[in-house]
């Protein structure tokens, strides 16, 4: 590539970076704002470049000393995850915990429950047949839409409901998925991202089905053995059984033949194709699977607020449920609960900077590229 | 056993192949040999059913094979072992063995792998390390390895000698006789002429998408244009 030269020299750098920085913050902030955000880059920059002299050589090993021992002892406990006496602890924590909990940390942990559950859906997609999916949401509200219209207008109940919208959702998948699959990949990212956008544009416009920006109201509840769930401890526990189904689905999944030839189309597509696997026929299963996964959740969700409308389906959805996959772990099971906990849980903790989430999450996702492009607990390499 | 009849490749408006034809028999070792950019990874991608040919065709045992997708080839009993080796660095040697043999049964499997760690006892003694952390020789004998596990008939290596020590190029060649000996019929794309020629039976020599010369791998040895051109005399 060529550019200026003077853009690669690195005392150049110290400003221009900086100031790049300012201007993008420039909008929304204020010029006040814009300055002291330049001013802390540019020191930032300096310590950063400092960090970089050979005066702190030993100091920098040790740090990389203490942060390699740190993630091995993390490792050595993550080891005794799925021993039984710990596994055993943690659902009994989950199931006696909400009960001295107020409504409002049920609420908060039912949904990290469906959004741990969406992250896995989509981590099959991603994550173990490395397609980048930019509108995973839209399968999630079709599951949604499907039950609440089918609730709604023709009285169909809850658990034929999660079928229903799984199947609808995995019925589109097939549809856009049969052409698009077979080209590179970069176009399914494209058609996936239209696909989001569009879904929630048809949501919006098409009243006579969908009542558009005013939703649907009086989605049935679940009935089990003719109680009627309603409080919020019983949704949580029912997304808790989901959760829990969901996480064995996964582990025998990407622990079959299927699940490693996913891994080798990941790695590799030609080698993959001249090992005899059909990576077309496996990539679109891929896709319908985690495409169902998240009908099924759109129809809890749909049934645990009653209620859904298009602006529960915007592209940030997709964006965070994409970031819970890349910041966790691509690949790795603890890794995604562990993704879908932090971006559930601390913009909660951190609520008065609400309005900087974005741009936390934009930061954080840079970051990670950078210095770990595996994820938290990822297995699988960076692309 | 495979034969290609005027088989015509182009990515865009390059052709890469101009009409080649040639002919694979039971139980040989066929060379195709031939400069940088001659067609000769082209030729096999095309025969994987990796690549889509624009004009000719390509039948294995009688049957035209040209348009067939990948998968169905390697069932019908060719495999390739790709240019660059192409292993799975991310699994380990076990794991992608059984890739190798994704469109086998268990038992097969089983088999297969015990024969791939008698060919190749390096790999038995790595069967659980990670195929990046391997050297190229033995990443060369894992993707060869692997190759096998789908128990081809035909087998199409390409470049084995790519980036090795000869000492190493040597080994792998002997490994390959064996392999031939053994009942697999074997097509063998190759830069290092004068190792593939001391190899094969027959030769055919790419130039430009064309073949342009073919015979007895022991005439062309001596044949003073291909000893100008390939083997440096």
């Amino acid at each position: 590539m060529t550019y200026p030269r003077i853009l690669n020299n690195k005392f150049f750098n110290i400003v221009w970076i900086p100031l790049w920085a300012g201007l993008l913050v420039l909008p929304f902030t204020g010029a006040g704002n814009a300055v002291r955000i330049f001013a802390v880059a540019v020191g930032l920059m300096l310590l950063w470049r400092l960090s970089k002299h050979d005066a702190f050589t030993s100091l920098r090993n040790a740090a990389a000393e203490k942060i390699s021992k740190t993630s091995a002892v993390i490792m050595s406990f993550s080891r005794y995850a799925e021993a039984p006496l710990a596994v055993a602890i943690t659902l009994a924590l989950l199931i006696i915990l909400p009960v001295f909990l107020n409504d409002y940390y049920r609420d908060i942990m039912t949904l990290t429950g469906i959004y741990i559950v969406l992250a896995l859906g989509l981590n099959l997609i991603v994550g173990q047949a490395g397609l980048l999916n930019l509108g995973y949401v839209a399968f999630y509200a079709i599951g949604a839409y499907t039950y609440a219209i089918l609730s709604t207008k023709f009285g169909l109940s809850f658990w034929p409901g999660l079928v229903a919208g799984a199947a609808t959702a995995a019925f589109f998948a097939v549809l856009l998925g049969s052409p698009t699959l077979r080209l590179r990949g970069d176009y399914f990212a494209i058609v996936t991202l239209g696909l989001g956008e569009i879904t929630r544009i048809i949501l919006n416009n098409w009243d006579s089905l969908t009542n558009g920006p005013n939703g649907i109201s009086q989605v049935g509840r679940p009935v089990l053995f003719g109680y009627v769930l309603h409080t919020t401890l019983d949704f949580y526990y029912l997304i808790l059984l989901i959760a829990i189904g969901t996480v064995f689905a996964m582990k025998r999944l990407m622990t079959s033949r299927i699940g490693r030839a996913w891994i080798a189309i990941r790695e590799d597509e030609i080698a993959a194709e001249t090992m005899g696997i059909n990576t077309f026929r496996l990539k679109l299963l891929a896709f319908v699977l985690g495409s169902a996964w998240a009908g099924l959740t759109g129809v809890f969700f749909a049934a645990k607020m009653a209620f859904v409308s298009p602006e529960s389906f915007t592209f940030f959805e997709s964006v965070m449920i994409l970031c819970m996959v890349v910041l966790g772990g691509m690949g790795s099971i603890p890794g995604i609960i562990l993704g879908a906990l932090l971006l559930i849980t601390l913009p909660e903790v951190f609520r008065d900077f609400q309005d900087y989430r974005m741009l936390a999450f934009g930061v954080a996702l840079v970051l990670m590229m950078v210095f770990r492009p595996q994820g938290l607990l990822g297995t699988a390499k960076g692309k | 056993m495979l034969e290609l009849r005027e088989v015509t490749v182009s990515y865009g408006m390059i052709d890469a192949l101009k009409g080649i034809s040639l002919i694979v028999e039971p139980g040989e070792i066929v060379a195709l040999i031939g400069a940088n950019g001659a067609g000769k990874s082209t030729t096999l991608m095309s025969i994987s059913g990796v690549t889509g040919l624009r004009g000719g065709t390509i039948s294995y045992d009688g049957e035209p094979i040209s348009g067939r997708p990948a998968h169905e080839i390697v069932k019908r009993g060719i495999s390739q072992v790709p240019e660059g080796r192409r292993i799975f660095a991310g699994m380990t040697v076990n794991e992608n063995l059984e890739i190798g043999a994704f469109s086998r049964n268990k038992e097969e499997l089983s088999e297969g792998i015990e024969r791939a760690f008698s060919l190749f006892p390096t790999l038995g003694e790595r069967r659980k390390q990670l195929g990046g952390t391997l050297s190229g020789g033995e990443q060369q004998m894992l993707a060869i390895g692997r190759a096998l596990m789908s128990r081809p008939k035909l087998l199409l290596l390409d470049e084995p000698s790519l980036g090795l020590a000869p000492i190493i190029v040597s080994r792998i060649f002997k490994i390959i006789r064996e392999i031939n000996e053994q009942g697999t019929t074997i097509l063998l794309v190759e830069q290092n002429a004068r190792a593939a020629l001391r190899l094969a039976h027959r030769a055919y020599v790419l130039e430009t998408g064309k073949i342009v010369m073919q015979g007895k791998a022991s005439h062309l040895e001596k044949d003073p244009g291909i000893k100008k051109a390939y083997l440096g005399e």
